[in-house]
């Protein structure tokens, strides 16, 4: 119902003040909803190649906004370009706002050049999850790749990016590494600024 | 006051539970909206598939009919989440739907998404009332366009307390009545009790 003289108002979001991001919901108000989303493409897809992809492209919807917000919140309107500084944002400023905590390791492949490592030994996302035999090396953790490629990309940095379970010896849960594999055209870019 | 039978209040509660940052839980309900609204194309549909719905007859209009997961979001989060909320809350059994209301609206609200809901609108048999939200974790950043005016954007949460309920044996309807989304001042919804299914015994097993 609408009161007399006060008619609808259409708030525009860029109008309202940008909230500082201190706000929480319970783990488990986040665990069913995640489930939920992989529970609804699992219905979508026939194999888990797409099941992954589909969860990436969720993600990197998430990454792309977060860029945005966080370059203006925590950075002053500032945004990286060097790869090693975006690296160190994901890996910092990104993970603590979003896992509230910084990744446990970011390393560089040893074997190829354009290749970085994000590892968690426990992944937010897959807290709660635990994979079917039938379902292989599938990782939950593509949402969390997705995100992290979200990010990438809108800052001018195209990669590929996987998630991966690593086991780690004496542990039973296996942690889970994000690969990221960085267009030629990025590591170009980076020699040339020297 | 809090219910007599609920020894936590819910900020206790919501202190005692693991929390993560509401953003994450925002733009992640927000890509899942999304994918519904690129998958499912009407937003009428969308609006069914977040709150509850398609029981396994139903099949999808675009022939992907699938019985693995019939039922989806709201509806279904809320038939898992109640048993943690009972698990947690140590709250007993509600004598009636008004002490029920009370509960969900200043326990359950704040054990998982940290806000608290008024009740308020009873209808004179009490067995009707509105839950309104000040503040709503999913709606941060949200903006409907032109083409998803139609959009209920936060069935997600009507979908829940009607899942929850049918898990406690109370059948609901439940309807959006304002959303500041479309330019109200509030989020306001509306629960109605159908009616209280009596328990059944010997309980199935795989209900």
């Amino acid at each position: 119902m609408i009161g007399v003289g006060k008619a609808k108002q259409y708030a525009n979001v860029l109008d309202k003040p940008l909230s500082r991001g201190r706000q929480e919901v319970s783990l488990s108000a986040f665990a069913f909803l995640f489930s939920e989303l992989v529970q609804f493409n699992q219905t979508q897809v026939d194999n888990i190649a797409e099941l992954e992809r589909r969860l990436e492209d969720a993600g990197y919807a998430v990454g792309a906004r977060v860029l945005e917000l966080l370059c203006h919140r925590e950075k002053g309107n500032r945004r990286e370009t060097r790869l090693l500084g975006i690296l160190s944002f994901i890996h910092s400023t990104v993970w603590k706002v979003l896992f509230g905590k910084v990744a446990d390791s970011l390393e560089k492949g040893t074997e190829h050049e354009d290749e970085y490592m994000i590892s968690e030994k426990e992944l937010l996302v897959n807290r709660f999850i635990s994979v079917p035999k039938d379902m292989g090396a599938f990782n939950c953790g593509a949402f969390v790749a997705g995100i992290v490629k979200g990010v990438l990309d809108n800052a001018g940095f195209p990669a590929v990016v996987t998630a991966h379970f690593v086991p780690i010896e004496g542990q039973q849960r296996p942690r889970t590494t994000i690969l990221i594999k960085f267009a030629e055209e990025v590591l170009h870019r980076e020699a040339r600024l020297g | 006051m809090p219910p007599p039978t609920a020894p936590k209040s819910g900020d206790a509660l919501f202190a005692s539970v693991d929390r993560v940052n509401a953003e994450l839980f925002t733009l992640t309900y927000g890509a899942i909206v999304r994918q519904l609204l690129t998958d499912l194309e009407e937003v009428e549909e969308v609006n069914k598939q977040l709150d509850q719905i398609r029981d396994a007859r139903v099949e999808y209009s675009n022939g992907l009919a699938d019985l693995r997961s019939p039922k989806f979001l709201g509806y279904n989060i809320g038939t898992r989440l109640v048993d943690e909320f009972l698990a947690k809350s140590n709250v007993s059994r509600c004598v009636d739907f008004k002490e029920t209301a009370d509960v969900i609206a200043k326990l359950g609200f704040k054990m998982f998404l940290g806000v608290t809901a008024t009740v308020t609108n009873w209808d004179a048999e009490g067995t009707s009332c509105s839950f309104v939200l000040e503040d709503n974790p999913l709606v941060d950043f949200v903006e409907l366009p032109d083409t998803c005016q139609g959009l209920q954007y936060c069935n997600l949460l009507s979908g829940v307390i009607r899942g929850a309920l049918e898990m406690v044996s109370m059948k609901t309807e439940v309807t959006w009545v304002r959303d500041m989304l479309r330019g109200d001042d509030a989020y306001e919804m509306r629960v109605k009790l159908i009616k209280q299914v009596p328990e059944e015994y010997p309980y199935k097993d795989d209900d």
